[in-house]
């Protein structure tokens, strides 16, 4: 059995060595301005605004997603050289991609604050809500006026109503948190099921080589009914998954590896306790949905 | 014990197997032959929705009484061009096909920034808000067009890359997979010299 795990080991070890070898990333030179970390939505790395009007606007902008789902962030940086500010304004869309996955609705409007610059960027979801002119008409009437003035915070305050309001008339699916209060909305199939097909052998010769085949094929059983019943809250599919794990079971426990399980169950005894179906959210602070594709779509205006 | 032996064994070739078959990379080149091919109907798309975009321009500058003749009559002609030419996914794996296309859409670019150019002399299209508009919406193609060639740039050279690389290579090989062209800068000549500055007047 040693000489085993120590080949097992040994295999690892060479996997990595190759993969490592196939895998070198490419290096490049970099002089372009620095991405700053996703942290909020609105980023002020010129300290141009006070707390409290950056903290309205982050109210603003985070109840508009909650209510919305539509995530839009406003980054306020001194100077995007030597770059465009349509270039930066790309690259930070690509890197932070904003928007709910698969929905993509994101937003960026970056302020380069020395180059007296201003870009509304738009993902290809909101293409439609907000076209080119759309936002060229809020850089024009909304943005620059006021930052002429040196009014910044009002600038994009006005900014983030037109866009909020421009985002609104647009049809598209509620945010994820108003719709699963439903019944078990957030359950998936799939992962049951995929779950089950990995679990439910090993699980097997784990509780076999405990109880002996039988007993051990229905506890596994037991086992699955109790998950299935757990998450579907149905006692008729309860009792069929429990049906299928034992027949299943059994099977897996006349096979020639049915004896391996004794030397697993040391090892791998504790391993699903709670995986799989742990995560979740983290609550509080804010995150890119990921699903966000800039396009290239948005206008350019400057002060 | 000897039927254990035989399980392992079994593993142990399934193993290499699956490797082997992924190891040669076939499946590889064939979700990036696909994406390539993805990424250059987006490329396709935003070339045509800027010439879609102008007759419109067109229209709107010829309104305008004693424009320069010329410089519209080369954007009408750079459109005819640009659209005239079929482009079919087989023109992805033609290096010569893809220059001329290129050229077509890099006269048709020329002209448009010439035309847009020489518009900023006429205070009456500068005042004219159909013509603003028509701008902005050019330029948010133009930089539709910058992306969408990017990210086709991009698939392409994953595309090369896995092509030219080593154990890959011997599949390419196999089924004569070439490599793809790429987006060039048609006038390289005239980039790599420093263009000449002068203040006098002439």
């Amino acid at each position: 059995m040693l000489l085993a795990q120590l080949k097992r080991a040994q295999a690892a070890l060479i996997f990595i060595a190759i993969s490592c070898t196939f895998a070198c990333p490419g290096l490049q030179a970099q002089d372009l301005q620095a991405i700053p970390r996703l942290s909020a939505h609105v980023i002020d790395t010129t300290g141009t605004l006070q707390a409290a009007q950056s903290q309205a606007l982050e109210a603003k902008l985070a109840a508009f997603e909650k209510a919305r789902g539509a995530q839009i962030v406003m980054l306020m940086v001194p100077t995007t050289l030597p770059e465009d500010i349509t270039d930066y304004a790309q690259r930070v869309g690509d890197a932070w991609k904003i928007g709910r996955k698969d929905i993509g609705d994101g937003l960026l409007l970056v302020v380069a604050k020395n180059d007296r610059k201003v870009r509304i960027a738009t993902t290809k979801t909101l293409e439609g809500a907000l076209p080119d002119l759309a936002t060229k008409r809020i850089i024009d009437g909304a943005i620059t006026p006021r930052f002429k003035q040196g009014d910044f915070a009002g600038g994009l305050d006005a900014a983030a109503d037109q866009i909020m309001a421009g985002i609104s008339g647009e049809n598209l699916p509620a945010p994820e948190a108003a719709r699963s209060t439903g019944s078990n909305g957030g359950f998936k199939w799939t992962d049951m099921a995929v779950f089950l097909f990995f679990a439910v052998p090993i699980g097997a010769r784990v509780l076999s080589s405990i109880f002996g085949r039988k007993l051990g094929a229905v506890v596994t059983g037991g086992g699955v009914g109790v998950l299935a019943w757990l998450f579907t809250s149905s006692l008729v599919i309860a009792g069929g998954a429990a049906a299928v794990a034992v027949v299943f079971a059994l099977i897996a426990g006349l096979g020639a590896l049915g004896n391996l399980g004794g030397s697993m169950g040391s090892g791998r005894g504790g391993g699903f306790g709670g995986g799989g179906f742990g995560g979740g959210r983290g609550g509080g602070g804010f995150s890119s949905g990921g699903g966000g594709n800039f396009g290239g779509g948005g206008s350019s205006g400057s002060w | 014990m000897k039927t254990r032996f035989l399980n392992l064994l079994s593993i142990c070739l399934a193993f290499t197997l699956s490797l082997a078959l992924t190891g040669c990379g076939y499946n590889q080149f064939q979700s990036l032959d696909e994406q390539t091919k993805s990424a250059w109907s987006e490329v396709l798309n935003q070339y045509q929705r800027r010439a879609d975009l102008v007759p419109n321009i067109v229209a709107t500058v010829k309104g305008e009484a004693q424009f320069e003749q010329d410089t519209l009559t080369k954007v009408v002609e750079a459109r005819a061009k640009a659209t005239s030419m079929t482009v079919t996914p087989e023109t992805l794996n033609n290096p010569e096909a893809f220059k001329k296309f290129q050229a077509a859409q890099g006269e048709l670019s020329g002209a448009l920034s010439r035309l847009m150019a020489v518009t900023e002399n006429y205070p009456s299209l500068k005042a004219n808000q159909g013509f603003q508009d028509l701008r902005v919406q050019l330029e948010g193609t133009e930089n539709r067009i910058t992306v969408a060639r990017n990210r086709y740039i991009k698939t392409v050279q994953d595309y090369n890359i896995l092509a030219r690389s080593f154990p890959n290579n011997l599949t390419a090989m196999v089924f004569s997979y070439g490599v793809k062209p790429n987006f060039t800068v048609d006038n390289e000549a005239q980039i790599s010299k420093p263009p000449p500055v002068s203040f006098e007047k002439k």
